[in-house]
């Protein structure tokens, strides 16, 4: 038993790894790239909310770096059947 | 066409000064040209890990504000005839270094080398923004040790944002060196291993160097690794990373001292 704690307890470097996957995966996306994030966050939201209305605390904007190419996920909720029109007619007609 | 090559890393003390010696020595050995600048104003060293200390008359401020020219500070290396220094400033202004000065600098030292390698200080402030500012390709040194390996992290994204070529939405090709490491320490689970860091920045590998002494003697001396005792383990490991860096396919070992008494004669009359 004690040598098995000995054992266990020699190995650092899994916990090292693990810290740092963890932080790493926080601080880059509040890190530099979060300009670009913001800037294609507000973009794309001012595109898709052209077509389709969406609430815009339902929209994440992630990228993820890899190897050879680095993942760019837009995750975007729309309400169901929400058409610009459904949803806008109300302001649309304030605005008028 | 001369390549620009940043040697990076966010955190001091990492090996920064030594692998750009050592490399650019490695690069000059097999006969390119090659300058090595160094970026770190106020606190300069690649002059002394050269064995130049004594022969810096004019440094890359003087050149970037055009107070001297190029030729007048360019330090030729005694050992290898294709190989120079350009110093930094031991001034403490911080702000001695301006962006258009560096370019123009940069830009001059391109129609004149084929290996431009800036070393840059440790930090995110000005000396390191300014050195990858105008790199074609970034060498990112790295320690396999959670601090080392965060703020190296934090380099790749600079390097994705801050440089030139970043901002014309082009792709600026990082590699990893990993430096001072201990495989002994890595097999018993004591050190993260190359699969780890790999795994963690994402860059291609450009080389393993071991954790050896020789890279302590060499800075002693004023020598390159490569230059000083280049049968050492480290040397071997260098150079196989600027062969890498020449385009050519090196399979990727870390090198080991060699022990034999012949070896070890042999090896201290090539040094």
């Amino acid at each position: 038993m004690k040598l098995l704690q000995l054992f266990q307890r020699r190995r650092s470097a899994p916990l090292a790894r693990e810290r740092l996957q963890i932080l790493l995966t926080h601080e880059r996306g509040s890190d530099s790239p979060s300009d670009l994030i913001a800037i294609l966050r507000e973009e794309v939201l001012a595109v898709v909310t052209k077509h389709v209305a969406v609430d815009p605390d339902r929209v994440e904007v992630k990228l993820d770096r890899g190897a050879a190419v680095s993942v760019l996920e837009i995750d975007i909720e729309i309400p169901n059947l929400a058409t610009r029109e459904e949803l806008f007619g109300e302001r649309k007609g304030r605005a008028a | 066409m001369a390549e620009v090559l940043v040697v990076t890393s966010g955190k001091g003390g990492v090996g920064k000064t030594t692998s750009t010696a050592a490399l650019g020595a490695a690069l000059a050995q097999t006969g390119q040209s090659v300058v090595v600048v160094d970026f770190d104003v106020g606190l300069r060293n690649l002059d002394l890990v050269m064995g130049a200390e004594r022969r810096v008359v004019y440094d890359l401020i003087n050149v970037a504000q055009g107070d001297a020219k190029l030729s007048q500070a360019l330090i030729r290396d005694k050992r290898v005839e294709t190989l120079y220094l350009l110093a930094a400033s031991q001034t403490r202004d911080k702000d001695a270094l301006t962006e258009e000065g560096v370019r123009r600098c940069i830009d001059e030292l391109r129609e004149k080398f084929d290996w431009v390698i800036c070393d840059s200080p440790a930090g995110i402030e000005r000396g390191a923004t300014l050195a990858m500012r105008y790199a074609d390709l970034a060498v990112v040194v790295t320690n396999p040790e959670v601090s080392s390996v965060r703020d190296s992290d934090r380099i790749i994204g600079l390097l994705d944002s801050k440089t030139v070529k970043a901002e014309r939405g082009e792709r600026m090709e990082k590699l990893l060196l990993l430096t001072r490491y201990n495989q002994v320490r890595a097999g018993r689970g004591d050190m993260l291993s190359i699969d780890d860091v790999l795994e963690i920045l994402s860059i291609p590998l450009l080389g393993i160097i071991p954790e050896s002494e020789e890279v302590l003697r060499a800075s002693n001396v004023g020598a390159p690794v490569t230059i000083s005792n280049p049968s050492s383990a480290p040397a071997r490991a260098y150079n196989d990373a600027a062969r890498r860096l020449n385009r050519e396919v090196v399979s990727m070992t870390i090198p080991t001292e060699r022990k034999t008494l012949f070896t070890k004669l042999f090896g201290r009359r090539a040094a």
